[in-house]
């Protein structure tokens, strides 16, 4: 059925009159295409990224050795807590569901935009304005903003942290979430009305599965978090007692409605980078992501769990109901173990390349499982009562963000770096930085267990001698340094694709599967001057390696790679661009409906 | 059943579920490179030499899990837990520890199987099988993980109700209230108060074998009453009041601090509990009572110290 569809006559670049659009600076200010809005998220984020290691880097200088007075107790607690702000709210989401998936979703489903453009322009300006007020604070009389990225009430009120520093972090926070809260309406409407003819759900990459169902949790938890800093910020100027008893309101609600937010947070933080991760494996593995729908299903389920799990961050505050989020925080292993067992899966008996992006996926699933594994023992409630707030949870959550943001997230940077700029990043220069990176992770966070475990808090400014706490804490630091040297090579890699670049072909990694593989790298102004056939969830591979074996479903099936029994072959003969698709004119075809009949 | 056939009973649980696990994980895969013949290979001889290793292994293992739980597991770098509670807290510890780290040897060499075994050839650019699932191995990799974290659960619940337990006569009650940046102990009925600040660290003084309630509560913003060698903290919090008994095991002092961020000198917050004989307990109570040593200040008023004070200015390492 679709088959005329696709084979409409192709519609050359040349043709467009969009293409006398402004250039420069001012391209970057105006424009609403979402490959544009996607390089700037990125950059933003990135800055945001450098910025928040840099002030880590600080905070382990102090804590070389005891007593320290490098910085004072108050520039450590504005440290620490927009250490945590930057990385959560405006580094890991924004890089993700910002920077990647707004770059790569339109890509991979077809489309030739976001579905809002306008509202993803917005969506950034308010994010860099977020970005912009959270730093301002540090110029503000009373500092920054010191209570924590938690911000627990009745810390956080006007009372205990006075001053301007606390409420332009709540602004922040405030436009950050709204802009979180667009971009994810964006998204989950491009992935549902603007898929291509024959993208059906089940042949989405599993990125986009990820960022679909990561917008979803966005709409449930940013909206709690923006009410919440709007009830704070009520009490700490409009004379409201929400979070303070003199008043008569209930500080716990804080912490209920801060981790209502803050644990489906963390998988809106997970989720992409997973999403990374399983589209890298099988491009390096030359294989198709093993156990497709067992994927999909265990991201909604992780999903689903992640709504009712806030209160393990509340296990001590004696006012939850502990086996009920026990056994909710420990069923999250379940559909993370089928995630691990389907990226094993994906690489069992595949013809693995080492490159820098699977280097990185694989560093991925090895720092996320101790990270996983330590998160297990967590769950239990009186072992979380022996470590809550140590630097043993410091390194448990260290260890899965950085395996996420960083090891997947960058990850997917040198992935589609090409993809972005055209050029590639060098090979040598990136696996040093994968190196340098892994041997610093380690170094900084055993350490930290060690740490937890004989009783150091965390956020604390200082410690004295003789606990037993220097040596380990000397050991972090130097790895904490060794992690910040290794986007020394990253910095290099970029400098040097920049002013010495190699073109990346089409398809730089030779065995692209998803769409985004088929078009020219950068992608043409309205994305697509062509598609392939779309018969499988990676129609890039099937349209350049018909040579490859049959696909083998549920260990019986065998499918023909590239179509259907029962639709139309386009000839292998007509070569790439035969089968062309009239979409790069930026008309909304509707995608709905279109079932072409083949095995799904 | 004592407590320590209770862990033994944990391990031995675990560590059966993760030898049929491990068997299966030894089986199921080279299943894997023969799917298209699954169902004619499955009664061939092919199939026995797996079959029989993953018996062996699965022997194995459940062996090595007798032995270990038989045995002493080690500490992993944890505190022995100087309370009941907290040594409750302890043996659950090394049980689900161990749970990790076979989990965790496990999947790891799946990881590094795959990446060394499967590394492509330079010159080889032949193709790879195509396989795209397993529905029954998925199914199977779903229910183990399920089963082992219903076991753990089930661990933790047991363990959580011990420490959680509160006794309804204790022979000693102490309110504890933390504030911006100390703590006050209130001997209730016994007219003793310790109060200390970041410039005197104030000291709890506890029989040690008895049960003692603690009520703790917090006069400003949220703090953690926090003792690393009982392996236990719980929140102090302005508006909840949380009541938790400590039985401490062995004489000694105990330092603790505030775990949660509360301000400015929260690295200063820091106290210690001291745990002497029960006999001697009446002798200090008399004693506390009459003197007042620099930290002990009976009855004073609750006066947090102006934020401007510099802090550590007490040498005093508890």
């Amino acid at each position: 059925m679709t088959i005329q569809q696709e084979r409409v006559e192709v519609l050359l670049p040349e043709e467009h009159p969009h293409h006398a659009e402004p250039t420069g600076l001012l391209k970057w200010m105006t424009s609403t295409d979402h490959k544009v809005i996607g390089k700037n998220y990125l950059y933003t984020s990135i800055a945001m990224f450098l910025l928040a290691g840099l002030m880590a880097l600080v905070m382990r200088s102090q804590l070389v050795e005891p007593d320290n007075t490098l910085v004072s107790f108050q520039q450590y607690n504005e440290l620490f807590t927009m250490h945590g702000s930057l990385m959560l709210y405006l580094f890991a989401g924004p890089f993700a569901f910002g920077g990647l998936a707004n770059f790569i979703i339109p890509l991979q489903v077809g489309a030739p935009d976001m579905a809002f453009p306008r509202l993803n322009a917005l969506s950034y300006w308010l994010y860099l304005s977020g970005c912009i007020i959270m730093l301002g604070g540090f110029f503000t009389t009373g500092g920054a903003a010191d209570f924590g990225w938690v911000s627990y009430a009745p810390l956080s009120e006007a009372t205990n942290s006075p001053g301007a520093g606390p409420d332009m972090w709540i602004l922040a926070i405030l436009l950050t979430g709204f802009s979180a809260i667009f971009t994810a309406v964006n998204l989950i409407t491009t992935i549902f009305y603007l898929r291509a003819p024959g993208m059906t759900m089940f042949r989405m990459p599993i990125f986009t599965w990820g960022m679909l169902v990561t917008g979803i949790l966005i709409l449930l938890a940013f909206p709690v978090l923006s009410a919440a800093m709007v009830m704070l910020f009520a009490d700490r100027h409009f004379g409201t007692h929400i979070f303070t008893v003199q008043g008569g309101g209930v500080p716990v609600l804080w912490q209920n409605l801060f981790w209502f937010f803050g644990h489906p947070e963390v998988y809106i933080l997970a989720l992409p980078y997973f999403g990374v991760v399983t589209e890298i494996l099988p491009v390096f593995s030359k294989k198709p992501v093993f156990g497709y729908k067992g994927m999909v299903f265990a991201t909604i389920a992780i999903a689903g769990l992640s709504t009712s799990v806030w209160a393990h961050h509340m296990f001590t505050t004696g006012v939850v109901l502990l086996p009920f989020f026990s056994l909710m925080s420990y069923l999250i292993a379940v559909p993370t173990g089928i995630k691990f067992f389907n990226w094993i899966g994906t690489m069992w008996r595949g013809h693995l390349s080492f490159k820098t992006p699977m280097l990185f996926a694989i560093g991925f699933l090895i720092v996320f499982l101790t990270g996983g594994l330590s998160g297990i023992l967590l769950a239990s409630p009186p072992i979380d009562f022996a470590v809550h707030d140590t630097y043993f949870v410091v390194a448990h959550f260290h260890q899965v963000l950085v395996g996420t943001a960083v090891f997947a997230g960058f990850g997917g940077f040198y992935y589609w770096y090409p993809k972005m700029t055209g050029r590639m990043m060098r090979e040598p220069l990136g696996k040093a930085h994968f190196w340098t990176l892994m041997v610093g992770f380690w170094l900084t966070y055993v350490p930290m267990y060690a740490l937890g475990l004989i009783g150091m808090p965390r956020r604390e400014a200082t410690y004295p001698a003789g606990l037993g706490w220097t040596l380990w804490n000397q050991i972090s630091t130097v790895g904490a340094f060794l992690m910040g040297a290794s986007f020394i090579f990253w910095l290099v890699n970029i400098w040097i694709s920049w002013r010495n670049p190699i073109p990346a072909g089409s398809d730089p990694w030779e065995y692209g599967q998803s769409l985004e593989w088929f078009t020219t790298s950068p992608p043409p102004h309205h994305n697509y001057n062509k598609l392939p056939p779309i018969r499988s969830e990676r129609p890039t591979w099937d349209y350049y390696h018909p040579e490859a074996p049959k696909v083998e479903r549920n260990g019986k099936q065998v499918i023909p790679a590239l179509v259907g029994a029962s639709s139309g072959s386009p000839d292998a003969s007509n070569g790439p661009g035969a089968a062309g698709n009239g979409r790069s004119g930026g008309g909304s075809n509707p995608p709905e409906g279109h079932e072409d009949g083949g095995p799904s | 059943m004592d407590p320590k056939g209770k862990v033994r009973l944990s391990s031995t649980l675990y560590l059966t579920f993760l030898a049929a696990r491990f068997s299966f994980v030894t089986a199921e895969p080279e299943d894997l490179t023969v799917p298209s013949e699954r169902g004619s290979a499955r009664n061939s001889a092919i199939s026995k030499p797996h079959r029989s290793r993953g018996a062996l292994a699965l022997a194995a293992l459940v062996g090595a899990g007798v032995l270990l739980a038989g045995c002493n597991l080690p500490a992993y770098g944890a505190h022995h837990g100087s309370t009941t509670q907290g040594h409750d807290t302890f043996k659950l510890w090394q049980g689900d520890v161990t749970a990790a780290i076979v989990v965790g040897l496990i999947v790891y060499g799946l990881i590094f199987w795959s990446v060394f075994r499967y590394r492509r050839k330079r010159s080889d650019n032949s193709m790879p099988r195509q396989f795209h699932d397993h529905p029954k191995l998925e199914i199977v990799y779903t229910i183990i993980p399920l089963i082992m974290v219903l076991v753990i659960f089930y661990f933790a619940v047991l363990t959580e109700n011990n420490v959680d337990a509160v006794s309804s006569h204790p022979d000693l009650t102490v309110k504890v209230t933390a504030f911006q940046w100390g703590w006050k102990f209130h001997y209730l009925g016994k007219g003793v108060e310790v109060i200390g600040n970041t410039q005197h660290y104030p000291q709890m003084v506890l029989p040690v074998d008895q049960p003692v309630k603690i009520i703790l509560v917090s006069a400003d913003v949220v703090h953690g009453f926090y003792v690393p060698k009982f392996d236990f903290s719980r929140y102090a919090q302005p508006g909840v009041v949380n009541l938790f008994d400590l039985n401490v095991r062995h004489v000694g002092v105990y330092r603790g601090q505030c775990s949660e961020f509360c301000g400015l000198y929260h690295s200063e917050m820091i106290f210690s509990v001291k745990a002497i004989p029960d006999s001697q307990f009446p002798a200090w109570l008399a004693q506390a009572r009459t003197t007042s040593p620099s930290h002990l200040l009976p009855g004073a008023p609750v006066t947090p110290v102006p934020p401007n004070v510099t802090p550590r200015l007490s040498t005093q390492v508890p």
